[in-house]
Parts: structure tokens; C-alpha cells; sequence
């Protein structure tokens, strides 16, 4: 298996599409931080507007920790656009080029292939939050240094300590890449029912965006819904920023993404099993 | 031609194997027995069902009936260890193109779990003669350079069984030439099985010993090629320059009887191989020149009537 999951990682890293999703993450967390030493400072003092007629604030505001932060926020719903370009095209891609037929006539199982696939998915999936984690934090904590770091939580100003805020950190990342991993296992479910990556890329994708404008919308018959979309528990590395952690409630989220992942890679394996390799 | 191979060991035993697409049904109990060392003809028109066919003896699609065995096992039960023996072109050969000839087939052979040396890589690449474009990727090669790596690629893991699906279609008379003398040479010297399907049957004619032809899916005829040939007359044109002395000659003759049409000052009859130069004496001593005697007969005239019977 590891030979194969090997052979798969060549395979994906020989192909241009895999680096667009390097290369993005790379451009827009430097323009972020860019935009940020420009125009981080001013956006501080409105921020904390208020707070300051009240409390006296000291140190760097404005530090490594507040921006990748910020980049987590924001950058975590557009991956999964970046993710769905490999995911898509680890089954269907094969077919598109034919090379299906000489992967299945090789003396190795269906289920083997398709678990090889899907795992180097998984991992290219955790290499890119890895590399946002490493890019982001890096360029973050070199540019602008460390600090303690100002979260609003839930309405809540919640300050933590700068010595209390690598391992969130890490942990947020960890939970991003179970929810990019359920992105991949969509994409690589639709990827197995057709022959063109095109199909299960924008598939995944229209799915994403229903799923978080429902559960963005703020009305009672979504409100019904929104526990059923894995959507909303995609945002549950927040809950490592705030005080105190709800364990619970992350154990939960986990669970749910887990669940989905291997709802989808099931399906996908059932299907490839029985698929007929008409290609 | 090859000569008949004298074994009773069977590769490939299928048995009323059956594919339906929806409302097609593109295999219609097929049986057929391929034995150890020949070299199988699979013959049969365009849709045929020659590839549906191999496919389901690669196990790319799943039969809806019959059964399967190969090398006295089923592929149902044994697919792996089945597969192991096996190395198949099915139809055009396609490759993981960003990569080098080498590299794809260094892939291919650790997906087959095979322990493939560089250096029985180069054997095989040489074999093809794409030594020299080892390094290349495989997206610039041609069509016919991507058959011969297919082709290699069938042989690396020194396989038993090879299944080769069309594997002269888009290239030159060159190409064809040299994929019909390798097959020669993997039968004769190396005592490998072939199943070869094309619908080009002058290339089963050179190479095969045995063969079955279908059509619709299921099975017309199956036998030795020589045999096969040898139970049909040839269809024989004398070009003659006077055509209504040679006709009033054969009148009220058994030869008026395979007399099968006259096309201008051509007479076209069907005839043993052996009654040619009978009939070829009887014009010239009866002072009728004869310019031209040409036997059309061969596999695709015989490949044809089976065909045309079955859509009449």
C-alpha cells in the first residue's frame, strides 16, 4: 500500500495543477500581510476604538499571531476551490486519459487503488494546510513579530498570552485539515462517477458554496438544516480560540468531519468496485 | 502461418459469456478455448464485441453471465494471481503522458508488485526499439511509438498470457510489420499464448494458428486457421480475351456450376485450389487466351461471407 500511496504522490506532484494551490496560498497570505504592515495598524486602533477609552493597551497588537489569525479566517472557505483541483482528478483524471485500463489490468485490488488514491489525496490535502500553517506563521511572526493575540470570540474580546497561542495554533490547522478532508473526500466521491475531473471539480464546489450560503443565512427553515451540513462544523478550529475550550463540542465536530470522509471515500470505493472500466 | 500447437492445456476457457449495456447486448454467450502456445485470432467486425470481450477477460467490466477461466482458474476468484500471468494492450495504449517511457513503465511494473530491474526496462524498451527515447516523455511520441510501448509494457513482468487488442491499428506498414514479427518471435521463441483481436485479417492470416470470428457478439466460428481456409473455395478470375468462345466452352460443363459471374471479359469462378490450372488448360487448348488467373480467396473473403450470411 505504501509503495502504491508513493506512486500516487509522484503521480500528483508531476502534474502543474498540484502547485496552483502552493502558489495561491503563497500569493495571497503575502499580499494579506502586505496589506497589513500598510494598513494593519489603523485597523487596530479601530478595532479596539472603544477599549481604549476604557483600558490602557500595550505591546505589539499587531503581531504574526493577529494576522495568521486573520488569514486562517478568511483563506479557510477559498481552499477548498484549491483542494477540489487535485481531489477531483485523482479518479477521473485516469479516465480522461486513458490510463485507467493499464492501472486495472496491474495484479493489484480495486480497493487498493482506490484507498491509495484517496490517501494521497488526504495527504496532499494536509500538505497544503501544512504549508499555509508553516507560510503563514513564518512570514507572520518574522514581519510583524510575536504578541499576545486579541480574538473576538462570540461577541467576546478574549486576550491570550503570546506563550498560550502556538499550540491553538497547531491544533486549528489540524482541525482545518480534517475539514479540507472532507472537501477532498466529496471531490474524489464525484470523481469516481464520471470521466472528466471538470464534473466532480465544480460539483464539490457548487456544493460548498449552497452549503455555507445556507448556513450563513440567518432564517428559521435553514436553521433546521444547518446541523446537516458538514459545512458548518468546517469552522470548528475556532473553537481553539476561545476560553475555555469547549472539548465537547470539538470531539463532536471531529467526529461529524470523520464521519463525512468516510461516507464519501465508502462511496467512492463501492463505486469504483463495481465500476465497468468502459474508458 | 503459424503451425498448429499440440497442447490440450487450456489459457483462456469461456463459457456463454454474456455483456449487456442497457438494451445492448455486446457479448451474446461467447464460449471460446484458447490453448497453451497459440497464437488466438479474435476476429470480428467493427462492434463486434471483440473488446467488451477482452475487457471482461481483464476484468475491466464485470460479465452479466457465463463464466471466465484462465489458466484453469476463475477470474472471479483468482483475479490477482490471474492477472500476475497477463499483460494485455487494450485498444489504443495510453500512458501517464508528463512522464518519461522509462517512468511509466518503471510505475507500472511496481504496481504489478514485480521486483522490474532497470535493466530488464531497457531489454524491454529495446525490444520496441524506444531504447534510444527512454528519457522522453511520452506525450511526444506517436501513435505508433506509444503501440510499441504498450507493447512493451505488456511484456514486462514476463507474462504467460498476452492479450493484444488491435495492436497494429494507426500504424504504417512498417509498424505493422514489425508488431506481426514480434508476435512471431514472443510465440515461437519464447512459447508465450496470444490472444489477438483485430479486425485487419490478413494480420490473423500471418500470424495465428487458431481462431474464432463473431459477430454480434457471439461466436460464428472457431477452428484452425488452415483448416478453416482449406474448407472454403477459392473465388478465381480469369481474364480471357474472348469471352463469349470461353463462355460457349463451359456451357452444358460442370465448370458452368462454379461459374459465380462474368464482369466484362472476366470470369469470376468459385473453385478448389486444386481445379485452377484444370480449368486454366481447358482455356488454352481450346485457343482462348488467358491474360490473367487471380484467386482472391483468403481469410477476409471467408471472414466476409461468415459476416454478410449472418446480416442477411
Amino acid at each position: 500500500m505504501i509503495g502504491l500511496i508513493n506512486i500516487e504522490l509522484y503521480k500528483i506532484f508531476r502534474k502543474w495543477r498540484t502547485y496552483i494551490g502552493f502558489i495561491a496560498i503563497a500569493v495571497l497570505v503575502s499580499v494579506i500581510q502586505v496589506a497589513m504592515l500598510v494598513e494593519g495598524q489603523r485597523s487596530i486602533n479601530f478595532m479596539t476604538h472603544n477599549l481604549q477609552q476604557s483600558f490602557i493597551l500595550v505591546g505589539n497588537l499587531l503581531n504574526g499571531y493577529l494576522v495568521s489569525h486573520l488569514i486562517l479566517n478568511t483563506l479557510v472557505i477559498h481552499i477548498p476551490f484549491l483542494i477540489t483541483l487535485v481531489a477531483g482528478d485523482l479518479l477521473a483524471g485516469e479516465a480522461t486519459s486513458g490510463t485507467y485500463r493499464m492501472l486495472i489490468t496491474r495484479p493489484v485490488s480495486r480497493i487498493n487503488i482506490v484507498t491509495s488514491k484517496f490517501l494521497a489525496g488526504i495527504i496532499y490535502t494536509c500538505m497544503i494546510i501544512f504549508f499555509l500553517a508553516i507560510f503563514s506563521l513564518g512570514l507572520g511572526l518574522s514581519i510583524f513579530g510575536s504578541g499576545d493575540l486579541l480574538v473576538v470570540q462570540n461577541g467576546t474580546l478574549i486576550v491570550f498570552s503570546k506563550n498560550d497561542v502556538l499550540w491553538r495554533f497547531l491544533l486549528a490547522y489540524c482541525f482545518s485539515s480534517l475539514g479540507m478532508g472532507v472537501v477532498a473526500s466529496l471531490a474524489f466521491l464525484f470523481s469516481s462517477l464520471v470521466e472528466n475531473a471538470i464534473g466532480p471539480i465544480i460539483s464539490t464546489m457548487a456544493i460548498i458554496i449552497i452549503f455555507i450560503i445556507i448556513s450563513g443565512i440567518n432564517i428559521e427553515i435553514f436553521r433546521a438544516v444547518k446541523p446537516y451540513l458538514f459545512t458548518n462544523y468546517m469552522n470548528g478550529w475556532r473553537l481553539f480560540f476561545d476560553d475555555p475550550i469547549d472539548i465537547k463540542e470539538i470531539v463532536k465536530d471531529s467526529l461529524i468531519l470523520l464521519g463525512h470522509i468516510f461516507l464519501f471515500f465508502g462511496s467512492a470505493a463501492l463505486i469504483f468496485q463495481k465500476k465497468d472500466i468502459l474508458s | 502461418m503459424k503451425e498448429e500447437v499440440l497442447s490440450d492445456e487450456k489459457i483462456i476457457e469461456v463459457q456463454n459469456l454474456s455483456k449487456q449495456f442497457k438494451e445492448i447486448r455486446a457479448v451474446d454467450n461467447l464460449s471460446l478455448n484458447v490453448y497453451k502456445g497459440d497464437v488466438f485470432g479474435f476476429l470480428g467486425p467493427n462492434g463486434a464485441g471483440k473488446s467488451t470481450t477482452i475487457r471482461m477477460l481483464l476484468s475491466l467490466i464485470k460479465p452479466s453471465g457465463g463464466n471466465i477461466k484462465l489458466f484453469g482458474k476463475s477470474l472471479k476468484e483468482n483475479r490477482i494471481e490471474i492477472l500476475k500471468k497477463i499483460g494485455a494492450i487494450v485498444e489504443k495504449p495510453d500512458f501517464y503522458g508528463y512522464m518519461t517511457a522509462y517512468k511509466n513503465m518503471e510505475i507500472l511494473g511496481k504496481i504489478s508488485g514485480s521486483n522490474i530491474s532497470k535493466k530488464r526496462i531497457m531489454e524491454m524498451l529495446e525490444l520496441v526499439g524506444l531504447h534510444k527515447r527512454y528519457k522522453s516523455k511520452v506525450k511526444t511520441f506517436s501513435h505508433g511509438m506509444k503501440q510499441r510501448l504498450g507493447l512493451a509494457q505488456a511484456l514486462l513482468h514476463e507474462p504467460d498470457l498476452i492479450i493484444l487488442d488491435e495492436p497494429t491499428t494507426g500504424l504504417d506498414p512498417q509498424g505493422m510489420k514489425e508488431i506481426r514479427d514480434l508476435i512471431i518471435y514472443l510465440s515461437k521463441e519464447k512459447k508465450k499464448t496470444i490472444f489477438l483481436s483485430s479486425h485487419i485479417l490478413y494480420e490473423v492470416e500471418l500470424v495465428a494458428n487458431r481462431m474464432v470470428i463473431i459477430d454480434k457478439g457471439h461466436a460464428k466460428v472457431e477452428g484452425n486457421v488452415s483448416d478453416l481456409l482449406n474448407s472454403n473455395k477459392l473465388k478465381v478470375t480469369f481474364e480471357v480475351d474472348e469471352i463469349e468462345k470461353a463462355k460457349l466452352l463451359i456451357n452444358d460443363t460442370s465448370w458452368m456450376k462454379m461459374l459465380n459471374s462474368i464482369v466484362g471479359n472476366k470470369l469470376i469462378f468459385l473453385l478448389e485450389p486444386g481445379e485452377i490450372s484444370f480449368l486454366n488448360k481447358l482455356f488454352v487448348e481450346n485457343n482462348i487466351l488467358v491474360s490473367a488467373v487471380i484467386p482472391t480467396r483468403s481469410l477476409e473473403e471467408y471472414f466476409l461471407s461468415i459476416t454478410e450470411t449472418v446480416s442477411k
